[in-house]
């Protein structure tokens, strides 16, 4: 059974907000469900699966479950880190093919800012019980941004990536970012300015690292029959991937992610090829992140990642693959250090035409949102969906 | 050097990797191995992470090894080289690279086995430049 054309996304929403001192995580989580739902055109009552991942507060689903007044009779609440929601959407279509549900809602929430979290910088221990792994890493201080570090140290010792290519992917979101009212950073920068930033763990600087921010987002998924009674854009699902990649048994190898397989995956059922793709979300946790999903979903060969990212090529009316239109996690939102709702999102703006006019795609009709959760260079979930404007 | 004033945590000890941890006390750093496939793995496991097969065995690894990938942490409070090594036998660790200038690292270095104490915990395997 395929998912193409199963499924559609109805309603998005993202919290306007960067700062959530005010409130609740259960609260953002209901907000930014209150306005898919509206968007969508439909109410709180229609739905019935539900999807959220380790950011919603309780045990799974059921804490929000009840918060909201939800009746589902479908509950999904599988963690990949960032990369979660992107799995969602496929898992949503999964379901509503099956018979399972009709409206699914997926949301997410975070207050890393509010909470004064020390995101990327400090090694953190799970706690409880021990995972099988963290004794032979957590002792040594793997942090967010050193893991993802290591993986660009090696593709510059490989490919010849330079730093000044990756410093290309933050200017081209910078550029995005100052027709977004919402962004955190609306400062276009420059090369200069970003390879000239304070270095955090090398080859990283502070500004090849994504921004940290409270927040969250919400998206809608239907079946085909609702998505024809509703007023809204028809965005379709044509094809969903996933994969986990790992140290696989001490076989590391930081030059791919798991986009390889999941991309792959996503485009096959799609039956669309990646040089089809009018614009594309792509997680981008750090400039690195970026770099080697462009790489692994197709759009250039293995190692060419520095030179198609350079000289403005990400950047919509420019350069010949439109990125994150938004200023994505890099300059505009990361809400939870969770960046792949968002990335859906801005994919279905585009394809509605609803983007900001200065970075909307010309005749976007074909776009890719892809996920990486958790840590590139320990272990990773990917996720992979093709939507198309109908 | 600067990575000798870190204070290390101490790593949290499971019945499947006791003896690996008592090996690091001893100053030995184990290494798991599958007689039926004959690959060696990390971290190491009872059943082997490439054939399922539960016919898995210690073996000491050499100590040699090289940099696969590093990076130096320069916002924690004593910067610290965080790194992939590839060991003499095969599989890749995460470890770190101590007693050395960073700034000289490379990716392919030749490296080999120390140990650092822990905070109340058995010591850690790392590498210095061989």
């Amino acid at each position: 059974m395929s998912i193409k054309g199963k499924a559609y996304i109805a309603g998005i929403y993202e919290h306007p907000t960067r700062l959530a001192k005010d409130i609740s995580l259960a609260q953002i989580h209901a907000q930014v469900a209150k306005g898919a739902l509206e968007d969508a055109g439909l109410t709180k009552d229609d739905v019935d699966g539900y999807f959220c991942a380790g950011d919603a507060p309780g045990l799974g689903p059921m804490s929000m479950v009840e918060y909201m007044g939800l009746k589902p009779r479908h509950v999904d609440s599988t963690d990949t880190g960032g990369s979660s929601y992107v799995l969602h959407v496929g898992h949503a279509a999964e379901a509503i093919a099956a018979g399972k549900c009709k409206v699914a809602l997926i949301t997410l929430a975070g207050r890393p800012r509010a909470e004064g979290m020390a995101t990327g910088t400090v090694p953190r221990s799970r706690g409880g019980t021990p995972t099988p792994d963290e004794p032979f890493e957590f002792p040594y201080g793997p942090t967010v941004v050193n893991m993802y570090a290591m993986c660009a140290m090696r593709h510059m010792h490989e490919f010849g990536t330079t730093p000044e290519q990756l410093a290309w992917i933050k200017v081209a979101a910078s550029h995005h970012a100052q027709h977004n009212p919402h962004a955190l950073l609306r400062d276009v920068v420059t090369v200069e300015e970003v390879v000239n930033s304070p270095m955090i763990s090398d080859p990283l600087h502070r500004l090849d690292c994504c921004v940290i921010t409270d927040g969250g987002g919400a998206i809608v998924v239907v079946a085909p029959e609702i998505a024809a009674k509703l007023k809204r854009p028809k965005v379709k699902l044509l094809g969903a991937g996933e994969f986990v990649k790992t140290q696989m048994g001490g076989k590391v190898d930081l030059t791919y992610s798991g986009a390889r397989v999941s991309g792959a995956a996503a485009v096959a059922e799609a039956g669309v090829k990646p040089a089809d793709i009018k614009y594309a979300s792509i997680y981008d946790s750090f400039t690195i992140t970026v770099l080697m999903q462009l790489e692994d979903l197709g759009f250039c060969e293995k190692g060419k990642g520095g030179p198609f990212v350079a000289d403005g090529n990400l950047i919509a009316g420019t350069g010949k693959l439109p990125f994150n239109t938004d200023g994505g996690g890099l300059c505009s939102n990361h809400p939870g250090n969770r960046g792949g709702l968002t990335k859906v999102l801005e994919a279905v703006r585009q394809l509605r035409g609803e983007a900001h006019p200065a970075v909307q795609v010309k005749n976007c009709n074909l776009a890719v949102a892809h996920g990486t959760g958790g840590s590139l260079g320990l272990r990773h979930g990917s996720a992979t969906v093709i939507l198309e404007r109908e | 050097m600067a990575a000798q004033e870190r204070k290390l945590p101490a790593p949290a000890v499971s019945q499947e990797t006791q003896a690996y941890w008592d090996a690091a006390a001893k100053g030995k750093l184990l290494v798991r191995k599958c007689t039926s496939c004959g690959q060696a793995h990390h971290y190491p496991r009872t059943i082997c992470p490439f054939c399922f097969s539960d016919k898995t065995e210690w073996i000491e690894a050499s100590g040699k090894g090289a940099i696969y990938s590093y990076s130096v942490m320069r916002r924690a409070p004593v910067p610290y080289a965080m790194a992939y090594v590839t060991l003499a036998e095969g599989p890749r660790m995460v470890t770190n690279i101590v007693d050395c200038d960073f700034d000289k690292l490379k990716c392919e270095q030749p490296v080999k086995l120390v140990f650092k104490p822990t905070d109340g915990g058995p010591p850690l395997p790392m590498f210095t430049p061989a």
